[in-house]
């Protein structure tokens, strides 16, 4: 592990706790900054949809969901282009900054799902959905988590991708044709929200398992008493 | 493994908290006073990059008559009327500003430029598209005609029903934007902005202005767009 860590020794007990700074600082900043950018996003991305909400042809007009104001953000369409076009660039420095600081730093490799972890998969999911038992932690991420965290980033880019083809079908025509022209990459930009949003539920529900102390690793950067650390 | 008592842990980890700081600066976008400022930033922002990613011999993508949205399935995105009530007899295009021969000009010297026919998409703000057929005139050989100053950065046109637009002189000059006086090999039909409107492949719908009265080609932009000035992008190229 290229990670630091450190023993605390609580002087009042003589306990001494071991604790790894988990999430660098850029790391750290990304994921909130993304976090907030993505918020903006769909909630601005929803207002924009409620102006045509449907897939099919705008004569006849066949409406998909009549999708409530409460939920989306911006107030009316130009409102809410205003902030998506001002969020995206938000959101793609955000993403950008994450990926080269991870790619350049090395840190990937905690996260980064790779063939290897593939055995590793079927005790998690049988641990989380089945009640099978625990397996042990070896590193900061079990294979699932990086399954799941490298398959956001992926829809990270398809997202950006899907919103480049559908902003700009004529000077990223190739882009757009590749997705089957602008239409249906209007459905495909669509449809990578709600897998983002998907992965943001499994990701909530998680952190809510998991507790305080590895929550505040993602705010404070220190993960106290990691398990996969003692020997 | 370095060691540390539980107050200088508890420091430390303050201080990480701290650097995270940056990220409250969002919040000014939460800030009554300073969000639609930020925004028009920000829409400025993309409207910029917008220009800057336009090119001017990158042709918008065309397509076969078979590909056509059938006509009778063109959605009309009228903002008041459908019919202006334009008098076709009386009609001209009235021409002013940066150019050397202002005046009035007839549908008939307009329509004596070369005419192009072309299958183009046309994508709405609101998210729809359909594939439509139009004929006119490139407007740059119109500016050309009337000897247009293209180092002048705007076109802009007024309309029978009180919509205006305006174009940046790059995408005015784009081979694909057209003075367009024909949709689907038949003459403008009055609810589709008769007798003469914009077709702009390269650009987002509302910048393709129906019933044409007046066209300028100008240094200052004293108002964007009936759209624009609402809140909408000013540039948006496709």
């Amino acid at each position: 592990m290229s990670t630091q860590a450190i023993a605390i020794d609580d002087p009042k007990t003589g306990e001494v706790t071991e604790a790894v700074y988990e999430h660098p600082l850029i790391v750290r900043l990304c994921h909130w900054i993304n976090a907030i950018a993505l918020f903006v996003m769909v909630g601005s991305g929803l207002q924009i949809f409620r102006a045509f909400p449907s897939f099919g042809a705008k004569i006849p007009q066949k409406d998909l969901i009549h999708w409530p104001k409460a939920f989306a953000l911006g107030g009316w369409l130009g409102g809410a282009l205003q902030w998506h076009l001002t969020f995206m660039w938000i959101y793609m420095a955000s993403g950008l900054v994450y990926v080269g600081y991870q790619l350049f730093s090395g840190n990937y490799k905690q996260v980064l799902f790779v063939p290897r972890d593939i055995p590793g998969m079927w005790p998690m999911v049988r641990h989380y959905f089945f009640f099978g038992p625990k397996p042990p932690e070896k590193e900061a991420y079990n294979p699932l988590q990086k399954q799941a965290y490298t398959s956001a980033i992926g829809l990270g880019v398809l997202s950006v991708l899907t919103g480049i083809a559908i902003w700009k079908p004529v000077q990223f025509s190739w882009l757009a044709w590749m997705m089957g022209g602008f239409h249906i990459a209007r459905l495909l930009h669509f449809l990578v929200m709600w897998a983002i949003l998907a992965f943001v539920f499994g990701h909530l529900v998680m952190v809510i398992l998991h507790g305080w102390n590895n929550f505040f690793s993602m705010l404070t950067g220190w993960k106290k008493d990691p398990q996969y650390l003692s020997k | 493994m370095n060691r540390v008592d539980s107050r200088k842990f508890k420091s430390m980890s303050r201080r990480e908290l701290l650097k995270l700081v940056p990220v409250v600066a969002l919040g000014a976008f939460a800030i009554p006073k300073f969000q639609k400022p930020l925004l028009k930033a920000g829409l400025g922002f993309s409207d910029w990059a917008s220009a800057r990613l336009f090119r001017k011999g990158h042709l918008a993508p065309t397509f076969s008559d078979s590909e056509l949205t059938p006509f009778d399935k063109f959605p009309l995105n009228t903002y008041d009327v459908d019919d202006p009530g334009v008098d076709f007899d009386k009609w001209t295009l009235t021409v002013v500003g940066e150019v050397q021969k202002p005046g009035d000009y007839t549908l008939a010297q307009i329509q004596a430029l070369p005419k192009i026919t072309q299958n183009a998409r046309h994508v709405c703000v609101e998210g729809w598209d359909v594939i439509g057929r139009y004929g006119g005139v490139r407007l740059s050989d119109f500016l050309n005609k009337i000897g247009a100053d293209t180092t002048a950065p705007f076109v802009t046109v007024a309309c029978a029903d009180d919509y205006y637009e305006s174009l940046d002189m790059a995408t005015a000059l784009h081979p694909q934007t057209l003075l367009c006086y024909e949709m689907y090999d038949r003459p403008l039909t009055r609810e589709h902005g008769a007798p003469l409107r914009l077709n702009i492949p390269t650009k987002i719908g509302y910048k393709q202005a129906k019933y044409l009265t007046d066209l300028k080609v100008t240094r200052v932009l004293d108002r964007v767009g009936y759209w624009e000035d609402q809140g909408y992008s000013e540039f948006y190229g496709l």
